[in-house]
């Protein structure tokens, strides 16, 4: 019965209304190529919103608090870069070996600045964490600039990517799949769970009900790290190399997908699995675009439009639209 | 105003509800809190929007979308909650509302003019109209508050518990003004909860009760008792569980010494044994939030020594006044942001400060959880539609009952209490007081820090007044009478008449 | 030490603090802000190999004014409570759009500018009434409406190029009597924009609102005119602004380093200019001067011969550092709950 519900009350109205927004996409694009709703399509596609995945995972805890990570785009390209680099910083033997929780370990350590920011020095977390963006940007750039940095992703980190340890099932979905059950039984079912919706909503209360807030913050804020620099590593052995800007186009989708999936800005609301269906929601959207390619039928029009356009503009008004339909704030009375 | 009706979802806040206010005098609103008080002047002042119902000025029916088209209307409302601009200045303040203009800019001249008149009025000539708010004292913001108001010239004048932060002198000023006021033709609307205000201001009183009007009459009419009665809708009886006698031999389970914090708490020294329930008495900030804070370990940088049976300790944290070793539990005095996440269920809430000892290894055992929950709405008679729902959504009685039991899920063994029976209604407030002798009874040891008289007279086995940070006496027994912790907490010696203690009100006040 | 002299002392102290009593919070903001730009600026003038020709002071003014005409129009939003991340992506717009249509004869030349500046107060209305009608956060509608501007200045431009009136071009960006005409250009905002909008009722209105909005609403201010305003405004500051990059590059192009360095540092520069970031508190003047302190940042780095691949980093520090310089009151306070509120 309480496992029941506890599964029931995964359901608010903003996840039904992303999920059903997948369904009337897939059906739309269905009508103009069948193959959409083939299993192979959205097996890939799954396997694409997996890095999105992995990375909107950290950020949501991050917004349930209250406070937003614009450290993401990055800490992502830490994660990669470190990660493929720990060859040149760690040793040839060494490196290889510890590869993965080198860039993991680097994004975390990125998330306990920021948490030390946010939690100890209550420094407002959107202009800390962009400051944070900028450092780690910063150390990038030199990274890069100062010597030649090896770039290349380990073999483990490519079979991490392409890999099926599964079959049928691509690692990382898998890796996304076992890191969204841990954190919806987190969320749910424990006290750190409890204590992270409860500073979202009243951090007061929570802190004179006896709980160490500050703990509780700085938790979350290395765990956004840790996850954006997981994904940075995905996305290093996806690409098999590891890049700059990598992290670039990650922001505005990881945050995105958030407030798709119903988690309230201002934090304390929110399930995990409206981010996994803003997740996939977006990841959708994204193959949409690159199939439909509206740019085409402007080019036709003798108008030369870049893809990265329509990318933009449909994700910003969505964004707007979503939150429009279920983001609104009471009205002052 | 007639027939004005307005519901809150389910909730009933008003209904049917007839009012007047005349020119030239002074009506007092009374009822308990939820009565429908305030919602009939946010309707009055356009803040929220009736269901039904109609309202008319000066024989015209008006309707009020916001609270600017009321203000234009000539209704100007003092709030119980400051609508106060805190990093503007007290000149902005004033003409915020209306600010006199030239060439379609702001004109400050003329702005600080209207202000420099406006404070006069009110007898705040103190205060400079280019300070900022936030530097002003609570008392001296509110006279800005009301001179805020007065610039408006309104035609009609709400005061919602306006004279609740003021200290003993600026009543006495907003009172001659009010009364002054009422000569030139103003009608004025006023709310208090303190009867003796009413008795001094008012000409007419209204009495509410469940969002209905109970009766109109004059004032002076009617006796205290019998406008009590009004109010809670039953008869008067003894409100306080009989208090037992008690053999308190037992060695003190906390035991203070020397307590001192800042310019606030001075050498505080403090006894509790299992079982009693002391009182902390004195005028509204004197040191008592401080001292409860302090003993829950939230002020940085307090010195003096702390015994929980006997052991000396270290409150450093909430976290660590809450661990078994010391079982100290703090019922805060403002429980929507101090006590309770509103948007979160009921059991949420309930179960959350003692949420560590249903779990294991960090996972919430759901069944321990809820039996304990279970346990706690029995023993409050927590009334609720569920446990499932947002605590935000019940009464403000239960609400309370919420914060109580969220802390008695903890099973402590010293209880702080700061002013836990502010703003919830009389049935409630028994109820507390008969939980706090069972507590005791069954070996808590209880501080009890109250702004009502009656409620330190009724439930306390002792009653420590503070003054100015410090202790300044103990009354227990038969000296434990209200004549007594007034003169106590003006500081003055024992037994002195009235006279001498209005006197020394006006002192300490200004 | 004797009493004559302790008398002396503490009445200088006494003096000191009324002058600092007059003082607004705002207007400490901006001289801090001043003296830091000072600083910083009479170090690069001794490190810098020449002399301090006009040149040199033109180039550094017009850089300097471009940022600071961005971080004004990101006070505006941070006065009234909340955070434009859509500023960078208004001025590249402004800048895109300024390369196709700021062309020609001087009539053209006239309606093209024009053209542009509707288009930064049409971007920043459209915040406002989505923020204000939709009862949305500003950081995620500026977010999400950033991307949208940025995707549409890239269809305005997909490649880098595009013209501009040279004339105009190069009479923005020289200087006459060693006064650029790019800090003139700044001064006539200030004058003709600011100062008037501080000095009117939804000026006013906003720094209500970011004070206590449910105070500003109860005490009849009119909230959701004065909100639209102020993000209506911003864009038109960041427009200005990409009107000046057009004349300073002669040309428009859509990248989003631009975009978002040019948001980054904007709010960098309003933090140092001493506004509060959660509203209410701070001037536009003293974004200026955070403004002219975030671009010497970078010239200093040259000067002492760091390497400028480094300048994020130095920007991200700059401004953790100004974001942590209003966090000292932390370490003020004596009781932990005042830290949350």
């Amino acid at each position: 019965m309480v496992v029941l519900r506890v599964i029931f009350r995964q359901f608010d109205r903003a996840t039904l209304i992303a999920f059903a927004c997948i369904v009337v996409i897939l059906l739309i694009g269905a009508l103009a190529e069948p193959a959409f709703l083939s299993s192979d399509y959205l097996l890939q596609q799954l396997h694409v919103a997996a890095f999105l995945g992995v990375s909107a995972t950290g950020v949501m805890l991050v917004i349930l608090l209250g406070h937003i990570d614009l450290s993401i785009p990055w800490t992502i390209a830490v994660g990669g870069m470190m990660a493929t680099g720990a060859a040149g910083i760690l040793g040839p033997e060494l490196g290889v070996v510890l590869a993965i929780p080198f860039g993991i370990l680097c994004g975390a350590a990125i998330g306990a600045i920021n948490g030390l920011g946010v939690a100890y020095l209550r420094a407002p977390a959107m202009i800390f964490t962009l400051g944070m963006n900028a450092v780690a940007q910063g150390l990038m750039v030199y990274h890069t600039g100062g010597f030649a940095p090896q770039d290349r992703a380990t073999p483990f980190m490519r079979e991490l990517t392409v890999g099926h340890l599964v079959p049928g099932l691509p690692n990382p979905l898998l890796i996304w799949i076992v890191l969204g059950g841990a954190t919806m039984f987190m969320l749910n079912r424990t006290t750190l769970g409890r204590q992270i919706y409860a500073i979202g909503n009243q951090e007061r209360a929570v802190f004179l009900s006896g709980v160490d807030t500050r703990r509780v913050i700085m938790i979350c804020f290395v765990i956004s790290g840790a996850c954006a620099a997981a994904t940075g590593v995905l996305l290093a052995g996806w690409a098999n190399r590891s890049y700059q800007a990598m992290g670039d186009p990650y922001l505005l989708p990881t945050i995105a997908a958030i407030i798709l999936g119903g988690t309230n800005v201002l934090g304390g609301r929110g399930k995990y699995t409206g981010t996994v269906a803003g997740v996939i929601l977006i990841t959708i959207l994204q193959s949409m675009l690159s199939v439909v390619q509206p740019q085409r039928y402007f080019a036709q029009l003798g108008l030369d439009i870049p893809a990265d356009t329509f990318r933009q503009v449909v994700f910003g008004l969505v964004i707007v639209a979503m939150l429009l339909l279920y983001g609104r704030q009471k009205a002052l009375r | 105003m007639s027939g004005i009706t307005k519901h809150y979802g389910g909730v009933r806040a008003l209904e049917n509800v007839h009012f007047e206010a005349n020119r030239g005098t002074i009506h007092a609103l009374l009822g308990e809190n939820g009565a429908g008080k305030s919602t009939l002047i946010k309707v009055l002042s356009g803040v929220v929007q009736p269901d039904s119902g109609t309202i008319e000025l000066d024989g015209q029916a008006v309707e009020f979308a916001n609270p600017t088209e009321a203000n234009d209307a000539g209704i100007a409302c003092i709030f119980q909650e400051l609508s106060l601009l805190p990093d503007l200045t007290v000149a902005d303040n004033i003409g915020i509302t209306r600010p006199p203009k030239r060439f379609g800019l702001i004109d400050y001249r003329a702005q600080r003019r209207l202000a420099e008149e406006a404070l006069a009025r009110v007898g705040g000539e103190g205060i400079h109209p280019s300070t900022t708010v936030r530097e002003l004292s609570l008392s001296r913001r509110q006279m800005v508050e009301i001179a805020k108001a007065l610039a408006r010239n309104p035609k009609i004048l709400i005061l919602d518990e306006a004279t609740s932060a003021l200290t003993a002198a600026d009543v006495e000023k907003v009172f001659v003004m009010l009364h002054k006021l009422r000569e030139e033709g103003m009608a004025i609307i006023y709310i208090s909860h303190r009867m003796h205000e009413i008795a001094e201001l008012a000409d007419v009183c209204t009495v509410y009760r469940n969002g209905q009007k109970v009766e109109t009459f004059k004032a002076g009419t009617k006796s205290d008792n019998a406008i009590v009665e009004m109010m809670i809708g039953r008869e008067y009886e003894s409100v306080f569980p009989p208090k037992t006698d008690k053999k308190l031999e037992a060695a003190p389970a906390l035991k203070v010494r020397g307590f001192s914090w800042q310019n606030e708490l001075d050498g505080i020294d403090l006894d509790i044994r299992p079982g009693e329930i002391v009182g902390l008495g004195g005028l509204d900030g004197q040191g008592q939030r401080q001292l409860l804070l302090g003993l829950f370990g939230t002020l940085i940088g307090a010195t003096g020594s702390v015994e929980i049976d006997g052991k000396p300790v270290k409150l450093s944290s909430p976290k660590r006044a809450k661990s078994d070793e010391i079982g100290m539990a703090l019922i805060p005095e403002d429980r929507k942001n101090e006590g309770l996440m509103l948007p979160m269920t009921v059991r949420e809430n309930l179960s959350f400060a003692s949420i560590e000892q249903i779990s294991r290894a960090g996972v919430v055992n759901l069944k321990a959880e809820e039996a304990a929950i279970d346990e706690m709405i029995d023993l409050l008679k927590i009334r609720s539609d569920g446990i499932d729902g947002p605590v935000g959504a019940l009464s403000g009685g239960n609400q309370q009952k919420v914060v109580i039991g969220k802390w008695l899920m903890t099973r402590p063994r010293i209880i702080l209490l700061n002013d836990p029976t502010r703003g919830i209604d009389v049935g409630t407030k028994q109820e507390i007081y008969q939980l706090l002798q069972r507590l005791a009874s069954e070996g808590a040891a209880i501080l009890f820090y109250s702004t009502d008289y009656d409620e330190l007279i009724g439930c306390c086995d002792r009653v420590l007044v503070m003054y100015g940070g410090t202790i300044v006496r103990t009354l227990a027994g038969d000296q434990l009478t209200e004549t007594n912790l007034v003169s106590a907490a003006l500081n003055l010696p024992a037994g002195t008449d009235e006279t001498a203690l209005a006197a020394r009100a006006r002192e300490v006040a200004t | 030490m004797n009493a004559p002299t302790e008398t002396a002392g503490s009445g200088a102290g006494t003096g000191r603090r009324r002058f600092e009593m007059r003082l607004s919070v705002a207007q400490r903001g901006i001289l801090v802000a001043i003296a830091i730009f000072a600083v910083m600026f009479m170090a690069y003038a001794w490190k810098q190999p020449g002399p301090l020709t006009a040149n040199i002071v033109n180039t550094a003014s017009n850089k300097g004014a471009l940022l600071a005409l961005v971080a004004m129009a990101q006070t505006l939003p941070v006065l009234v409570g909340g955070l434009d991340l859509s500023v960078g992506a208004i001025f590249v717009l402004a800048n895109c759009l300024a390369s196709t249509v700021v062309v020609g004869n001087p009539v053209s030349t006239t309606f093209g500018i024009l053209a542009v500046l509707l288009v930064g107060l049409l971007c920043g209305t459209i915040n406002g009434a989505i923020i204000v009608y939709g009862r949305l956060q500003p950081l995620i509608v500026t977010l999400a409406m950033g991307a949208v501007y940025f995707g549409i200045s890239l269809a305005l431009r997909p490649q880098p190029g595009g013209s501009v009136n040279f004339e105009l071009a190069d009479f923005m960006t020289n200087s006459t009597l060693a006064v650029p005409h790019s800090a003139i250009l700044l001064l006539l905002v200030v004058l003709f924009i600011w100062i008037p909008y501080r000095r009117s009722v939804l000026g006013r209105a906003a720094y209500a609102i970011g004070s206590a909005e449910q105070a500003a609403y109860m005490s009849g201010v009119p909230i959701e005119r004065a909100k639209i305003l102020a993000f209506a405004l911003s864009g038109l500051l960041a427009a200005i602004g990409g009107l000046l990059l057009t004349a300073i590059t002669y040309s428009g192009a859509a990248k989003l380093s631009i975009a978002n360095d040019y948001t980054l540092n904007s709010i960098g520069a309003v933090v140092i200019g001493g506004t509060s970031l959660f509203g209410g508190v701070g001037s536009a003047i003293g974004s200026i001067f955070g403004a002219f302190v975030m671009r010497t940042v970078g010239d200093l780095l040259i000067v002492f011969d760091i390497n400028p691949v480094l300048q994020p980093l130095f920007v991200g520090i700059v401004l953790l550092v100004a974001v942590c310089m209003g966090s000292l009151r932390v370490l003020r306070i004596k009781n932990k709950l005042d830290l949350y509120r």
